[in-house]
C-alpha cells in the first residue's frame, strides 16, 4: 500500500572497489507518513543489502542519521519524505568529512576536537560530600540547558563554510560544549578551556554564517554560543593584557 | 595551544560593526543627496564646522572613521580567506595598517579644525 | 576490510556559489567593503573641512562627481542590508535573561531597529533634510 513513489539518488563508495564514490538510483515505494530513514530501510531490506549508513533511535535523538538529503545536513529520521515527492533526491554522507563507505563519514575528527574543549564540569576544589551537593536554580540551569540538547549528528559541521575551509577549526558543536560548561553555575574551568576555544583554531576562525544553528535539528544554535564566547574571551583578553588578571572562571 | 591575539581587532570590529550598522546607512543618504548638488543645510560650510569644531562633534566624527575603518578591514579579511586568498598575514597587515593610519589622519586633521 | 576514506575536495574560490545561504553570507561580508569606502570618503571630507572653506566647496563639488554618484548607489542599499543583517542576529551575540527565562530575540532585534530608525529620523531632521 504505498502511497507515492519516491526516487532516491544515493552515493555510494566502496573503499575496496571504488576509486571514487558514484550515485546508485533506487525506486522506492513510500507511505505517506514515511521519513527518509524508513526510505534509504525500505532499499537496505528489499533492494540492495549493501547499503550501508548509520541509525539507530529513529526519533531524533541518537543524532547516527544525518547526512545531506537534497543538499542540506539533516536527520533522515525527522525528514519526512512528502517533503520531496515529484523528484529525484540526492542523499549524500554529511559533507566536510571523509567518506568511510556509502553514507557512512568519518567523525574522527570531531570526536577529539570535541575531547579538547573538555566537555565536563571542571572545579578548582571539589568540595567534600559531607557539604552536600552543588545546588543550582532554575534560571542558572536555563542559562546552560539549551546547549545540552545536542545530539552530535554532526549537521552543523556538514554546513558550516568555515570548517570546510578550515579543517583545523575546532567547529560548532565542540565549542558549543564548552559554551554550555562555561555557563554552568557549577563550573570553573573556563580559563582551561579558553586555552583551545580562544585559539585561532576557537571561536576565531567562526565568520558568525549562521549556517549550524540554520540547521541544527535540534535547535541548539551553535552560532550563538560562538558568538557569545567570541565576547567573553575578548573581554578576558583585555582583562589579562591589562594586567587584571582576567582568568575569572 | 596558544590563545589568539584576535581580540584586539575583533573588538573594534564589533564595535565598528554596531556603530556603522546604526549611522552609516542615514550618513550615506546626506551625502547622495550632496551628490545630487543638493547637500542638506548640514553640510553648509558654516554649520559643519560649527559641528566639528565642537569636541563632541569631533569625537564622533573620530570614533565613526575609525571604527568604519577597523570593521571593514577585519571583515575584508574574513571575506578574502573565503573568497581564496590566501596571503593572510599581508591582508591583515594592509587592512589593520590603513585602518591605524586613517585613525591617526582623522585625529590629526579633527584636532586642526 | 581494509579503510581508504575519501575526501571530497570543494573549491576554495567558488564554494559560495553553490549554495545560497552561502552567496547572502558573502555578499553580508563584502557590504563591510563600501562601509569602509565609506569612512575613507569622511576621512577626506574632514581633511577638506580642516583645510578651509574653499578646499571644502572643492570636496562638496567633487561629490557630485559621476564616480561618487555612482558609489552612493551601490553603496547605500548595501550599508543598509549591512545595518538589518547586523541587527537581525544581535539577540543571538547578547541574549538577555531575565529571571528565568530569556527574552525573545524578537525584543533585542526590535529594540535595536527601533533606536536605528529613530536615531536616522533625528539626523535627518537635525541634517535639515525636512
Ligand atoms: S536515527 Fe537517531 S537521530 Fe536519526
Amino acid at each position: 500500500m504505498s502511497d507515492l513513489q519516491l526516487e532516491l539518488e544515493i552515493l555510494r563508495y566502496d573503499p575496496e572497489q571504488d576509486q571514487e564514490p558514484r550515485f546508485q538510483t533506487y525506486s522506492v515505494p513510500c507511505q505517506e507518513e514515511w521519513v527518509v530513514l524508513d526510505a534509504i530501510n525500505y532499499v537496505k531490506d528489499h533492494i540492495d543489502s549493501t547499503l550501508s549508513y548509520r541509525w539507530s533511535c529513529h526519533m531524533a535523538v541518537c543524532g547516527s542519521c544525518g547526512m545531506m538529503i537534497d543538499g542540506e545536513p539533516k536527520l533522515a529520521c525527522k525528514a519526512f519524505v512528502r517533503d520531496y515527492v515529484n523528484k529525484t533526491v540526492r542523499i549524500e554522507p554529511l559533507a566536510n568529512f571523509p567518506i568511510e563507505r556509502d553514507l557512512v563519514s568519518v567523525l574522527d575528527d570531531f570526536m577529539n576536537k570535541l575531547r579538547r574543549v573538555k566537555p565536563y564540569l571542571i572545579r578548582k576544589e571539589e568540595k567534600p560530600l559531607s557539604e552536600g551537593e552543588y545546588r543550582q536554580t532554575p534560571a542558572e540551569l536555563n542559562k546552560y540547558k539549551q546547549y545540552t540538547l545536542c545530539i552530535n549528528c554532526l549537521c552543523c559541521y556538514a554546513a558550516c563554510p568555515q570548517y570546510a575551509l578550515i579543517p583545523e577549526f575546532i567547529g560548532p558543536a565542540a565549542l558549543t560544549m564548552a559554551h554550555r560548561y562555561n555557563q554552568d553555575s557549577r563550573d570553573q574551568g573556563r580559563a582551561q578551556r579558553e586555552e583551545e576555544t580562544a585559539s585561532h583554531e576557537g571561536v576565531w576562525d567562526c565568520a558568525f554564517a549562521d549556517a549550524c544553528s540554520l540547521v541544527c535539528p535540534k535547535h541548539v544554535d551553535p552560532a550563538s554560543a560562538l558568538q557569545q564566547m567570541k565576547i567573553t574571551s575578548t573581554v578576558d583578553w583585555y582583562l589579562e593584557h591589562l594586567g587584571m588578571g582576567g582568568k575569572k572562571s | 595551544m596558544a590563545k589568539s591575539n584576535k581580540p584586539l581587532v575583533w573588538g573594534l570590529f564589533a564595535a565598528g560593526g554596531t556603530l556603522t550598522a546604526f549611522v552609516t546607512p542615514v550618513l550615506v543618504y546626506v551625502t547622495l543627496m550632496a551628490a545630487y548638488g543638493d547637500p542638506p543645510a548640514a553640510l553648509d560650510y558654516e554649520n559643519i564646522q560649527a559641528f566639528a569644531a565642537n569636541w563632541l562633534g569631533k569625537l564622533a566624527l573620530f570614533v565613526v572613521i575609525s571604527l568604519s575603518l577597523w570593521f571593514a578591514a577585519h571583515r575584508l579579511r574574513t571575506a578574502l580567506h573565503g573568497l581564496g586568498l590566501r596571503a593572510d598575514t599581508a591582508i591583515a597587515v594592509a587592512g589593520y595598517g590603513i585602518s591605524a593610519v586613517g585613525t591617526v589622519l582623522a585625529a590629526y586633521y579633527l584636532v586642526q579644525i | 576490510m581494509s579503510r581508504r576514506p575519501y575526501v571530497r575536495r570543494i573549491s576554495t574560490t567558488t564554494w559560495y556559489l553553490k549554495k545560497k545561504r552561502d552567496l547572502v553570507h558573502m555578499i553580508q561580508e563584502l557590504t563591510s567593503l563600501f562601509v569602509g569606502i565609506y569612512g575613507i570618503l569622511l576621512l577626506w571630507g574632514v581633511k577638506a573641512l580642516s583645510e578651509g572653506p574653499e578646499a571644502y566647496g572643492a570636496f562638496l563639488e567633487a561629490l557630485t562627481g559621476p564616480l561618487s554618484l555612482a558609489f552612493h548607489w551601490v553603496a547605500f542599499p548595501l550599508v543598509l542590508y549591512h545595518a538589518i543583517s547586523w541587527f537581525n542576529v544581535t539577540h543571538k551575540a547578547m541574549p538577555i535573561q531575565r529571571g528565568e527565562e530569556f527574552l525573545p530575540g524578537k525584543y533585542i532585534v526590535g529594540a535595536h531597529y527601533v533606536v536605528w530608525i529613530g536615531f536616522s529620523l533625528v539626523v535627518l531632521f537635525v541634517a535639515g533634510v525636512f
